[in-house]
């Protein structure tokens, strides 16, 4: 599948500020982070920033974004309009909640009610993200039980990788969210390199004799394109990343997603001041690109059942 | 409204493609643009159509696949355009309700005023029967020319899709597939019509009659006898052979 930019940014940007949110809402309420102005400040931006960034970058790869309302009307049989939504219906709760938190320095009562409403927000627009993806029976390697959970715990390894970021900066020494962010980080990319053995070792379900019923006769290979330049079909599912440099581009992401970060970290947990600042603040900027390649490679590794069509030999 | 109708339509208009008598002359594909460039999903844009790059959208393309291995093997024409699912994902993931399946024939539309162009109903549909209007910016796909089939000012013969008119061998068939006794259904019944990948469970209405198997067990097997450089026998011809042979 064609890793469009748009698509790539915005389900890692608004992934990452739903994470944060949802870690804000919750860790609010329950007593674990200060009721500090600025840090609410920061916080809240950073998080709504990412997703109205990402929300916007989405709507870059429509051909008609001036109708983009109208997505909102098809909730009962499509994951894309329930995920704009949710993703719309979330902005309330995460405003009161950042109002209580930066106007009145405050997560007790009505506020605590906001940071959950939001953090359940959060967690459903995530949730129906990947919905859109995990429902695409066509694409194998999207339709598979563990595109959720590497979804939502993506979300949650870059939400709290800027939250640990954030509270070295803010020098909230007794911060235990280092660890949190790590564990995230670790299970997150877990569940990915489990994902990746498992897509690579099931066998390719179709061929061409397959998509075209032919299998009767034998091997069933293309002799003649229906055309003699790409099309859109091409252009969008046709795109394929060679697998070297597929392998290449996963043990990067590895290295500068998990590896990297996961070592910055407990160097954030074991000291303070500006060296944590630094270690937690560029722990988040390598997760985030490691973010980013991991959604890169779902697009790009991702095969549609219509190049069956079209010459591939498997998908 | 992308929801699917609650109850099966009553009619399953759709089409039956014989792939033993289709030739890949192209004609269902080019009389498709033709129409459809100035029926219901007009324009059906292109760009740079006579310079060397050229691309557009098209609702009906023929493949040419070879199936099976030497003098057993076969060259099949395959033309693909939407197969009007049962259960058209295509229709369910639009977020906006611009893709329909209707409820009297069940022919899937695309409502294009209100279609955004997101492409996901290209991405949900395994065949790859949707693309994307290069000048519109919006989905295009096989209307199963809705607007001929019903259209009183066309003669009576001439109601059926473009490309079931144009086809010179009638490799294409248009019918109702719900009519257990409708010509269609029988030609799937007598010929073991069939469904592309119906283990993805889409249901298509389109059927496929696959290509006979006498014609290719009637040929001689093994390897044709090289010509013989001289003709052969006393006439004018191996005479004349013999001397330019020299």
């Amino acid at each position: 599948m064609h890793p469009a930019p748009s698509i790539v940014l915005f389900t890692s940007a608004s992934g990452t500020g739903y994470g944060l949110l949802f870690l804000l809402g919750l860790f609010g309420p329950l007593g674990l982070l200060p009721a500090d102005r600025w840090l609410g400040i920061v916080a809240v931006a950073l998080s709504l920033g990412l997703v109205s960034l990402g929300l916007l970058a989405s709507t870059f790869h429509l051909g008609h974004p001036e109708r983009a309302w109208r997505a909102l009307s098809q909730w009962r049989s499509s994951w894309l309009s329930r995920e704009g939504l949710a993703a719309l219906a979330t902005y309330l709760p995460a405003l009161v909640f950042a109002f209580g938190w930066i106007v009145q320095e405050s997560f007790a009562g009505g506020w605590t009610v906001a940071g959950l409403l939001a953090a359940a927000g959060a967690a459903a627009t995530v949730y129906c993200t990947a919905m859109i993806y995990a429902s695409l029976k066509p694409v194998r390697q999207w339709c598979h039980p563990l595109v959720v959970p590497i979804y939502l715990a993506f979300a949650l390894a870059g939400g709290a990788l800027w939250l640990s970021a954030l509270a070295a900066v803010r020098g909230l020494g007794n911060s235990s969210s280092p660890a949190v962010a790590l564990v995230l980080v670790l299970l997150a990319w877990g569940l990915k390199v489990l994902f990746w053995r498992r897509v690579d070792r099931a066998a390719p379900t179709r061929d061409t004799a397959a998509a075209t019923g032919l299998g009767a006769f034998g091997t069933t290979r293309l002799l003649d394109p229906p055309h003699t330049e790409e099309n859109y079909l091409l252009r969008e599912m046709g795109f394929q990343v060679a697998r070297r440099n597929a392998a290449r581009l996963r043990r990067l992401a590895l290295l500068f997603g998990a590896a990297l970060p996961a070592a910055l970290l407990l160097l954030c947990l074991v000291t303070h001041g500006w060296l944590a600042a630094a270690a937690g603040l560029l722990a988040a900027s390598l997760g985030s690109l490691g973010i980013v390649v991991e959604r890169w490679l779902f697009f790009a590794e991702a095969r549609h059942s219509v190049t069956l069509y079209y010459g591939a030999a498997l998908v | 409204m992308t929801s699917l109708p609650r109850t099966a339509p009553e009619k399953r208009l759709g089409l039956v493609i014989d792939l033993d008598t289709c030739v890949g002359c192209h004609a269902c594909v080019v009389s498709c643009k033709e129409w459809n460039t100035g029926g219901y999903p007009a324009p059906l844009s292109d760009l740079d159509p006579y310079g060397p790059t050229p691309t557009g959208a098209w609702l009906n393309r023929v493949h040419a696949y070879e199936a099976g291995d030497g003098a057993a093997g076969r060259t099949v024409y395959f033309p693909k355009s939407c197969l009007h699912c049962a259960d058209a994902a295509c229709v369910t993931v639009c977020p906006t309700g611009a893709s329909y399946k209707r409820e009297a024939d069940g022919i899937v539309l695309v409502e294009e005023d209100k279609c955004i162009g997101c492409g996901l109903c290209a991405w949900a549909c395994p065949y790859g029967a949707r693309e994307m209007d290069p000048v519109d910016h919006v989905m295009k796909k096989c209307t199963l020319c809705v607007d001929r089939i019903y259209n009183d000012n066309i003669p009576a013969e001439e109601r059926q899709p473009a490309c079931v008119n144009a086809c010179p061998t009638r490799a294409r068939h248009f019918g109702d597939l719900a009519d257990s006794e409708s010509e269609v259904s029988r030609l799937v019944a007598g010929r073991g019509g069939y469904d592309l990948m119906p283990e993805l469970g889409y249901g298509p209405t389109n059927k496929y009659l696959p290509p006979r198997t006498g014609a290719a067990a009637a040929r001689p097997a093994g390897p044709v006898e090289a010509l013989a450089p001289t003709a052969p026998g006393d006439g004018f011809f191996a005479w004349l052979d013999r001397v330019l042979a020299g």
